[in-house]
């Protein structure tokens, strides 16, 4: 229950606003404790700050809400909103799971894909959402994101991409497998028509998500402490039987290791997005 | 000979089948290995160079796991760091600079989960193998020989035909470790095995490979002539195809499993599945 009522709208900000209202802050309100600082925040006050503490800890957030705060108001159009995985091997219990968590999350899929303006600029934009199975990629979610990236070359439009995603949608075994290979093909047309393809990881980032376009934007972003890696940190673990050293699969250890271009915090996205757009223009 | 999937994995892991080396110094004449990646090392996990198949010259890469403990040891047991991924694309765009067709031989359980592997951007040379390969002006062709492990196994099979060996197998995650994830219990290994459809027979029927070879002979010179004479068949027709790029891209484009709503016709799915018209229900 609890969970349910963080996800609702609390204040302008999560319905579509992008400017820190004043809040108020009401007697007994609910908090969130931040996993970084310890310390509990009032709901509104997170929700005001983009779902980001004080501390600079980035909660994670629904890909609607995403959509709202970073695409300029009422600019936002879904496309192909009415793709959705199967359960083409009848792997057991997948569809009940499919199920629970369309109606936990109100959400048919694990992206949301659309076109949009930023800063008045056009753009096409996927954003996953963690909430739907972890952002873990099927057939739907690779035959949104290939066919954005078809979309985006036909209308010669820049894309940009959110990801989050535990990896490869194991329920549905090689079909999901291959996404990564139908993802990739997409983007690389879409490259070769000399068109801009700028991608943002969020908290975590992994496994075949990361092994295909999450590292294939001719920008690649990231939010201040987000975990990108490929493998799992506990398979690492067991494998090398080795500990892990401290930061390890962190935005700012891929950064270090020089596989993205910049961390930036979630509020001043909006702002580095428009300006790399507006560099872009045309392509 | 097992038939349950769970035994074919233990076939398609079992040590005594010939690797990656034997198919190539087999198959073809005169192998001359090229190393490295140019960028970091020369990963012993994954070998490339130069042969002839009959009397065209052609580029091979393989996955090798080594016979002896030793060498196994030393070949890493087949799991390739980003280094080997790299030196694989490195020596495909030498063999689409110079006109000759790639042959991939894939044996792994996966590329390699270790810190060194993450530092080096293992995700990210997966990543760029599946985007570059999807245009590489050559002709390819993969063939899994034994383990197929997802992301790892995938790098290498970006091909305009995918063969699989009859007691190979090809999966989005190992069986111990999807038993894991989900029922937090991996001596539940052979029904996740059962559950993910990895064989050849499954993978050919969700469309993911074309041909599957039989085995009977295994490691025979009988075998490794049929190989032969059926690479050189397949070769000398995809050279003449003057659509290879957009037919490799095709290939990937339609995989998958997806339903679109639409509550005129709700019951219409699959509409995009790896054959028009598949019937799941005999997996």
């Amino acid at each position: 229950m609890a969970l349910i009522n963080f996800l609702k709208p609390k204040n302008k900000l999560e319905e579509g606003g992008r400017t820190a209202a004043p809040v108020h802050e009401d007697e007994g309100e609910p908090e969130k404790k931040c996993p970084n600082c310890h310390k509990d925040i009032p709901l509104s006050r997170l929700w005001s700050n983009g779902l980001v503490c004080t501390c600079g800890y980035h909660f994670r957030m629904k890909a609607r809400q995403r959509i709202h705060m970073v695409t300029d108001k009422g600019s936002f159009q879904e496309l192909f909103s009415s793709v959705k995985s199967g359960n083409p091997l009848l792997f057991p219990g997948y569809g009940e799971k499919l199920e629970t968590m369309r109606s936990a999350s109100g959400e048919e899929e694990a992206v949301i894909c659309g076109e949009a303006q930023i800063g008045r600029q056009k753009c096409c934009i996927f954003v996953m959402d963690s909430y739907f199975m972890m952002g873990s990629m099927g057939s739907a979610v690779g035959e949104k994101i290939a066919s954005l990236f078809e979309y985006a070359a036909d209308h010669r439009m820049p894309v940009i991409g959110w990801t989050v995603s535990g990896g490869a949608r194991m329920q549905e075994g090689l079909l999901s497998l291959m996404q990564m290979a139908k993802t990739s093909a997409a983007i690389k047309k879409h490259s070769d028509a000399g068109l801009f393809y700028i991608v943002v990881l969020t908290n975590p980032t992994t496994g075949g998500v990361t092994a295909s376009f999450a590292m294939e934007g001719d920008i690649i972003l990231a939010e201040p402490g987000a975990t990108v890696g490929f493998a799992g940190a506990r398979v690492i673990e067991q494998t090398t039987k080795k500990s892990l050293p401290k930061g390890f699969q962190t935005a700012e250890f891929v950064l270090n290791h020089g596989f993205i271009d910049s961390i930036v915090p979630r509020r001043e996205q909006r702002k580095l997005l428009a300006e790399l757009l507006k560099m872009h223009r045309g392509g | 000979m097992g038939q349950n999937p769970y035994d074919r994995v233990k076939l398609a892991r079992d040590n005594s089948r010939p690797t990656g080396l034997d198919y190539i110094k087999n198959i073809f004449q005169g192998f001359i290995e090229l190393h490295g990646d140019r960028r970091f090392g020369d990963d012993a996990a994954i070998v490339g160079g130069l042969a002839y198949l009959n009397k065209s010259p052609v580029t091979v890469i393989a996955i090798e796991k080594g016979h002896s403990a030793k060498e196994r040891a030393m070949r890493n047991f087949g799991a390739p760091h980003p280094e080997g991924y790299r030196k694989a694309l490195r020596l495909m765009k030498q063999a689409e600079k110079f006109g000759r067709p790639v042959i991939c031989f894939i044996d792994t359980s996966g590329a390699y989960c270790g810190i060194g592997a993450e530092e080096r951007g293992q995700g990210q040379a997966i990543a760029e193998n599946l985007m570059e390969m999807t245009t590489l002006c050559v002709p390819i062709v993969s063939l899994l020989v034994g383990e197929g492990g997802s992301g790892g196994a995938l790098a290498l099979a970006v091909a305009d035909r995918v063969w699989m060996l009859k007691n190979s197998v090809y999966s989005v995650i190992s069986p111990e470790g999807c038993a894991s994830i989900l029922w937090k219990d991996p001596s539940k290994a052979p029904a996740a095995a059962a559950s993910l459809k990895l064989t050849a027979e499954d993978a050919k029927s969700l469309g993911i490979v074309e041909r599957i070879l039989p085995e009977k002979d295994l490691g025979t010179k009988a075998f490794y002539e049929r190989i032969r004479a059926l690479l050189s068949e397949e070769i000398g027709k995809l050279s003449k195809n003057p659509d290879l790029i957009e037919k490799r891209y095709e290939r990937f484009r339609r995989m998958g499993a997806v339903t679109e709503f639409d509550i005129a016709s709700a019951a219409t799915w699959p509409v995009a599945c790896g054959n028009k018209g598949i019937n799941y229900e005999h997996l």
